[in-house]
């Protein structure tokens, strides 16, 4: 595909706010719409972050490079508005909003996307949240369950891929969305992301992920392996198999021979 | 969410119930609180001697106690209490048909919404204006079933025996020093009868508008749940700003009689430099239950605490309660429950929220007397800081005297986390609408519990309180 790049970024570095540490020290990453990326890379590599730092999350604060996202410059834009312009990411560790119930939460995330004055249609919102549900395989009475609030894990992912699902982004991130599933589940998700893929060919998805396993579901156009803040390797699936294999031995030495440079 | 239209609507000021309407009293007693005024507002009513005599009475009462030293910040009340007005009539006499209410005094309750919700929802509708109520009507279909519900000074003068039969028997003056001052210059107020086995099916409803300056509003209610029956009341208040301080102290009293349900809800939005002292207690016989759903907004500073007097065997007493103390605001607020009898139960949830300056405070007691056997109660409080400056302490007072007994209590104290803020954020919610719906499902098991208007009247009042909180 040659169409310019949905997601743009070079050297971009991150730490924690106010905290000395940097934590990716220079990222560079090109999706192009319809894409699918997947990133691999031992814990505590920095994958949450980066995923948190594209989504604007304010713990972390931007020390150096850039990120373009549709042609704008990502980085000015509040956490929200980066949402409402097509960016979603699944979290790890969603919380839980007591109270809150999904189909709710779901109803006021679309209203904000609207223009003033504009109220959202509720039987629309109705067919659409349990169209999505029903792709899930899930049952229309979880919609009325508070936001993650006792989830078990799985249940919690699940409710991340509704999300994406109800909010159609133009890139989704999904940060470990396999952990936690159960093989039936990881199947039901894969499908969901699949179909959504097939219904909108121009969403791109940025999956991260420690296991070969979810790639054989979602098949991945380029694998990128990321060790202490930094992509030291991109390429093709055949990149994750071979981590199957060798885990990221090489790639600690090449970093230890790289700082020791 | 509010939309655009409704925050031009409230202009500048956050608070909606900000206008005030130009009115002459036709009669105004003197400042403060003294004899002279006492006689003058018992003269005006046209009382039988024993009210007179029980007015005197309360006054020494309440000229002999002392100030609370606990609680919110009184010291400043004595100064207060000494410029406002106790008593301001506001038109000759109360009218059952809406047209006849004074021009003035209808537009302010129109602006209000009172007679749209009176067609709509209620079996019946109360309005005080100042210190008198100025409207009182009921459906027809209840008061052919014996329903009474009036002001309170048409239920001295209609039902003497009934009234006095239970008047001061739930809140005697000697309670507290503000039940001593409520005593002495009552005004206003409803009283409601419902008769054995009537169950009213829609709610009975008094709005309350407190519209001249530095004046005290006291009203008294009196309500008398008769065996079997079951009904709910609810209560709304609100006030102008002005820039001089205000006073509430109401009493209402409550007797549910066996095996009979009563609900009594209370939306207090007072404008922030009002003090509003209010003693609220139910009599709960065998059989009966008594719910207190307690909302309280605004204020200065707000001491309340709804109670049950668990008094009949497997009476049973909920007390559900929120409080949102913004900027400058102190709620004190929380519920009693007496355990009287055996296998009385009794629960209470209390949440509040509070937001820069503002301190909510759960104060709480729960008694079981010796012989409340198989006596339960549960006490939650659950406080929300929406900022690093805002504040909240329990005091949660435990006496038990009754081996047999189970009492729980639990409280916890969150903050609007940077992780759900940014949760919601990362969907597309604005900061502003992510914080007020966190607060929303924080208050969700309260305002689950109300007619769907007023919860969602709750809602949005919250949300008014709200804005400018993040940023
Ligand atoms: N808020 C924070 N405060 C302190 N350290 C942090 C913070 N966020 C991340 N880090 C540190 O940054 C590094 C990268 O964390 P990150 O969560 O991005 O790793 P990850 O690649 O997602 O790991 P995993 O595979 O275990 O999910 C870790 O050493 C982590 O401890
Ligand atoms: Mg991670």
């Amino acid at each position: 595909m040659s169409d310019a790049p949905i997601l743009k970024t070079a050297g971009l570095r991150a730490r924690v706010t106010d905290e000395e540490i940097e934590i990716l020290k220079g990222v560079d990453l090109e999706i192009r719409p319809g894409e699918i990326h997947a990133i691999m890379g031992p814990n505590g590599s920095g994958k949450s972050t980066l995923a948190k730092v594209l989504a604007g999350h304010p713990g972390y604060e931007v020390t150096g490079g850039s990120a373009f996202f549709d042609g704008q410059d990502l980085l000015e834009l509040e956490t929200d508005e980066r949402a409402r312009s097509g960016v979603f990411m699944a979290f790890q560790y969603p919380v839980a909003i007591p109270g809150v119930s999904i189909a709710n939460f779901l109803r006021t995330a679309l209203q904000a996307r609207l223009e003033d004055g504009e109220e959202l249609d509720l039987f629309d919102f109705q067919d659409i949240l349990l169209e999505r549900m029903e792709l899930l395989e899930m049952s229309p009475s979880f919609a009325e369950r508070a936001v993650n609030d006792g989830f078990s894990g799985g249940e919690k992912k699940r409710n991340e891929i509704l999300q994406m699902a109800v909010l159609e982004p133009a890139l989704a991130i999904m940060d470990e969305t396999d952990s936690g599933l159960d093989i039936d589940a990881l199947k039901v998700v894969a499908r969901g992301v699949n179909t959504l893929q097939k219904e909108r060919p121009e969403m791109a998805v940025l999956l991260i992920t420690h296991y070969q396993r979810l790639l054989n579901y979602i098949q991945p156009d380029f694998v990128h392996v990321i060790v202490d803040g930094r992509i030291v390797r991109s390429g093709g699936p055949e990149v994750a198999l071979s981590l199957e294999e060798g885990g990221y031995r090489e790639y600690r030495q090449l970093q230890s021979t790289a700082s020791a440079a | 969410m509010p939309t655009n239209e409704a925050v031009q609507d409230i202009g500048l000021d956050d608070y909606k119930y900000h206008f005030i309407t130009e009115d002459e009293p036709v009669f105004r007693s003197g400042r403060g609180l003294n004899e002279k005024v006492v006689r003058e507002i018992s003269a005006q009513k046209g009382e039988p001697q024993w009210m007179l005599d029980f007015r005197l009475k309360s006054l020494d009462i309440y000229n002999a106690k002392p100030m609370p030293t606990w609680g919110g910040d009184l010291s400043q009340l004595e100064s207060v209490l000494s410029d406002i007005f106790f008593y301001v009539r506001p038109q000759e006499r109360m009218e059952r048909s809406w047209d006849d209410v004074p021009a003035n005094i209808k537009e302010t309750f129109d602006r209000l919404g009172i007679p749209e919700a009176e067609r709509e929802i209620l079996a019946g509708v109360g309005a005080q204006y100042e210190s008198e109520m100025v409207y009182h009507s009921l459906k027809e279909e209840w008061e052919a079933q014996g329903v009474i519900f009036d002001s309170i000074e048409d239920g001295l003068r209609n039902h003497p025996e009934l009234f006095r039969e239970h008047f001061a028997t739930v809140v005697p003056p000697g309670d507290n020093k503000f039940a001593a001052m409520n005593s002495a210059v009552w005004s206003g107020g409803s009283f409601v009868y419902i008769p054995p086995g009537v169950e009213l099916e829609t709610p009975l409803q008094a709005y309350f508008r407190v519209n001249q300056e530095q004046m005290g509003q006291f009203e008294r209610t009196l309500i008398i749940a008769d065996e079997g029956s079951r009904a709910h009341y609810i209560e709304g208040c609100t006030a102008p700003v002005y820039s001089t301080e205000s006073f509430h102290s109401g009493v209402i009293e409550i007797v549910v009689k066996p095996g009979a349900h009563f609900r009594y809800t209370t939306i207090q939005n007072w404008s922030n430099n009002m003090y509003n002292l209010v003693t609220q207690r139910s009599l709960v016989h065998e059989n009966a239950t008594m719910e207190w759903l307690d909302g309280n907004l605004g204020s200065k500073l707000t001491m309340k605490y709804p109670s049950c007097f668990l008094v009949g065997e497997r009476a049973h007493g909920s007390i559900l309660s929120i409080a949102y103390a913004g900027n400058g605001q102190h709620q004190d607020t929380g519920g009693k429950v007496i355990h009287a009898a055996p296998r009385t139960s009794s629960s209470i949830v209390s949440k509040s929220i509070s937001k820069g300056s503002g301190r909510a405070s759960y104060r709480g007691l729960c008694k079981v007397y010796e012989g409340s056997t198989d006596a339960k109660s549960n006490v939650e409080c659950d406080a929300l800081l929406i900022d690093e400056a805002a504040r909240t302490d329990t005091y949660p007072y435990i006496e038990i005297d009754e081996n047999q007994s189970t009492v729980g209590h639990e409280a916890r104290v969150s903050k609007v986390g940077e992780e759900q803020l940014f949760y919601l954020m990362s969907r597309g919610m604005p900061e502003e609408e992510a914080m007020a719906l966190i607060v929303r499902g924080f208050i969700e098991p309260i305002a689950r519990q109300l007619p769907l208007e007023y919860a969602v009247e709750l809602n949005r009042l919250i949300e008014l309180e709200m804005e400018g909180s993040v940023g």
